[in-house]
């Protein structure tokens, strides 16, 4: 699964919120996308198009030296991703090695490739927290929009045997056009799953989301029933059951994200092959990111360019630069920025102060006219190698 | 009983909630609350309290063990009873008999 960035480092009365204002802050969250090999054709993945490029994953002694230092460096969270993060056959020891270090362990899985023995295991080895994800309430259409004819089947099993052996369980449902009117359905297999939270997560468009956008982008209207169903349920369950995180689309926004809190503020994304990042979709901007295999984490995070590259706000243009909203949101996310304008330095087209913001204007049009039954302009791609250069061959076009 | 009666009753038992960890954090000099993808850092008397919570201790003794360890803060108690209120509506203790 792979379509959540989600973290929260929440301020509440007797607790201080970290992580923010100008000094770099530390690498609180380290992502770790061990494999980009996945059982599942997602078309909303934020995975590279390129998925035959970097076939190259780091060894489980690299992958450790690399928990540890994160650790030293403040590093809390742990998140295992992919890619389908089961695919590794040495996970467990992982997990074993990552708890020993103090980290609080999470596995962001398809289920698919688990078992309850594997569940047991991983339980043994520390494993804090499971996040399973789903396509959807029904098998049909799980199945169709996975790819995978065994997938809901499997993910039921799962998620029943997480929470039967003690585990915190979310569940992640990434919503679009094809799922967003089930979402009262998805709820309620939430409850009867007994996940203790429920990421609601309209999809973001980076990776293979981007170039599926218009098939997945739902209708403002959609948006607005979605949100009222899941404000219902919240009323009906009462701090009972699930907690349910609905997750915002920012193409319906008139102001971006504060994405990431801040560029290399508190995350940090190791890719398969080593690649450090600043966020799991920076891959796709013109800069050079450095690899854990030539520099230590602590040259990475506090002094290499492309870590440095948008920290403070010196690199900002207008209407960022001048804007008194600079600091709540960073002028947005660097990655939509270079994706629709062109330029990593831009503002993020989501605001509607950018020069650009008609382009997310012109979305939304169109999830409009296909959503009353007009043809959209590039085919839905499911995520595969076999779809890879048609892929790239579209984002080609686009630039 | 009400929440509030629980708080006053000196053999409750408060405990993390199992979606929870609490952790020293070293580069932080806090206690932290770990959990799904998040994590909450407790300010220095809110840590203290939470570190004596362990699902065996009483209030009471959590209570006592806290003014024996800062002897001139004077009485805790109300602070304590305060603090847990917080922590059992964020849901990161339960409160049992």
């Amino acid at each position: 699964m792979s379509n959540t960035g989600s973290l929260s480092t929440s301020s509440t009365e007797g607790g201080n919120s970290t992580g923010s204002g100008n000094d770099v802050g530390r690498p609180l969250w380290l992502l770790a996308e061990l494999t980009y090999k996945c059982p599942l054709q997602c078309s909303y993945c934020s995975n590279p198009l390129d998925l035959k490029g970097s076939g190259k994953e780091l060894t489980t002694d690299q992958w450790l030296s690399v928990f540890e230092q994160g650790r030293k460096m403040g590093a809390a969270q742990l998140g295992f991703s992919g890619g389908e993060p089961l695919v590794r056959r040495d996970l467990e020891v992982l997990i074993r090695e990552a708890r020993n270090m103090g980290y609080y362990t999470n596995l962001i899985t398809s289920g698919l490739g688990m078992d309850d023995r594997r569940v047991s295991d991983f339980r043994d080895a520390g494993l804090d927290h499971i996040q399973v994800s789903f396509q959807a309430s029904t098998e049909e259409l799980n199945n169709r929009l996975a790819g995978s004819q065994k997938a809901f089947a499997q993910k039921l099993a799962m998620a029943r045997e997480v929470k039967a052996q003690g585990y915190p369980m979310v569940l992640n449902f990434v919503i679009h056009r094809d799922n967003i009117e089930q979402i009262d359905k998805i709820i309620e297999l939430s409850i009867e799953l007994q996940a203790d939270f429920v990421e609601l997560a309209i999809a973001q468009y980076y990776g293979w989301a981007f170039i599926n956008r218009e098939h997945l982008l739902p209708t403002k209207e959609q948006l607005i029933r979605a949100e009222a169903t899941t404000n219902r349920y919240r009323e009906q369950l009462n701090g009972e059951g699930p907690k349910l995180i609905f997750v915002t689309p920012d193409y319906y926004e008139e102001r971006p994200k504060a994405c990431m809190n801040g560029w290399g503020n508190i995350f940090l994304t190791i890719a398969p092959d080593g690649t450090a990042l600043p966020c799991h979709s920076a891959r796709e901007l013109p800069l050079e990111f450095p690899n854990v295999l030539d520099s230590s984490l602590e040259e990475i995070w506090y002094r290499s360019t492309g870590f440095n590259h948008f920290r403070g706000y010196e690199w900002m243009k207008e209407p960022c630069r001048s804007c008194d909203e600079k600091k709540k949101d960073f002028g947005g996310c660097r990655c939509q920025a270079f994706k629709l304008t062109g330029d990593a330095a831009n503002a993020d087209p989501v605001c509607s102060k950018s020069e650009h913001h008609g382009k997310i204007l012109a979305a939304r049009d169109d999830a409009e006219k296909i959503a009353a039954g007009g043809d959209g302009q590039t085919p839905l791609l499911a995520r595969n190698t076999h779809n890879q250069q048609q892929a790239l061959d579209i984002i080609a076009s686009v630039k | 009983m009400t929440v509030s009666e629980l708080l006053q009753s000196p053999a409750t038992v408060p405990a993390v909630n199992t979606i929870y960890r609490l952790q020293w954090e070293e580069s932080q000099q806090a206690y932290v609350l770990l959990y799904p993808e998040g994590m909450v850092q407790l300010n220095g008397s809110a840590g203290e309290i939470m570190n004596m919570v362990d699902g065996q201790r009483t209030l009471a003794d959590i209570v006592q063990l806290l003014q024996q360890k800062f002897p001139d803060a004077g009485d805790l108690s109300g602070d304590i009873a305060e603090f847990l209120e917080v922590a059992h509506e964020q849901h990161w203790i339960t409160l049992n008999q």
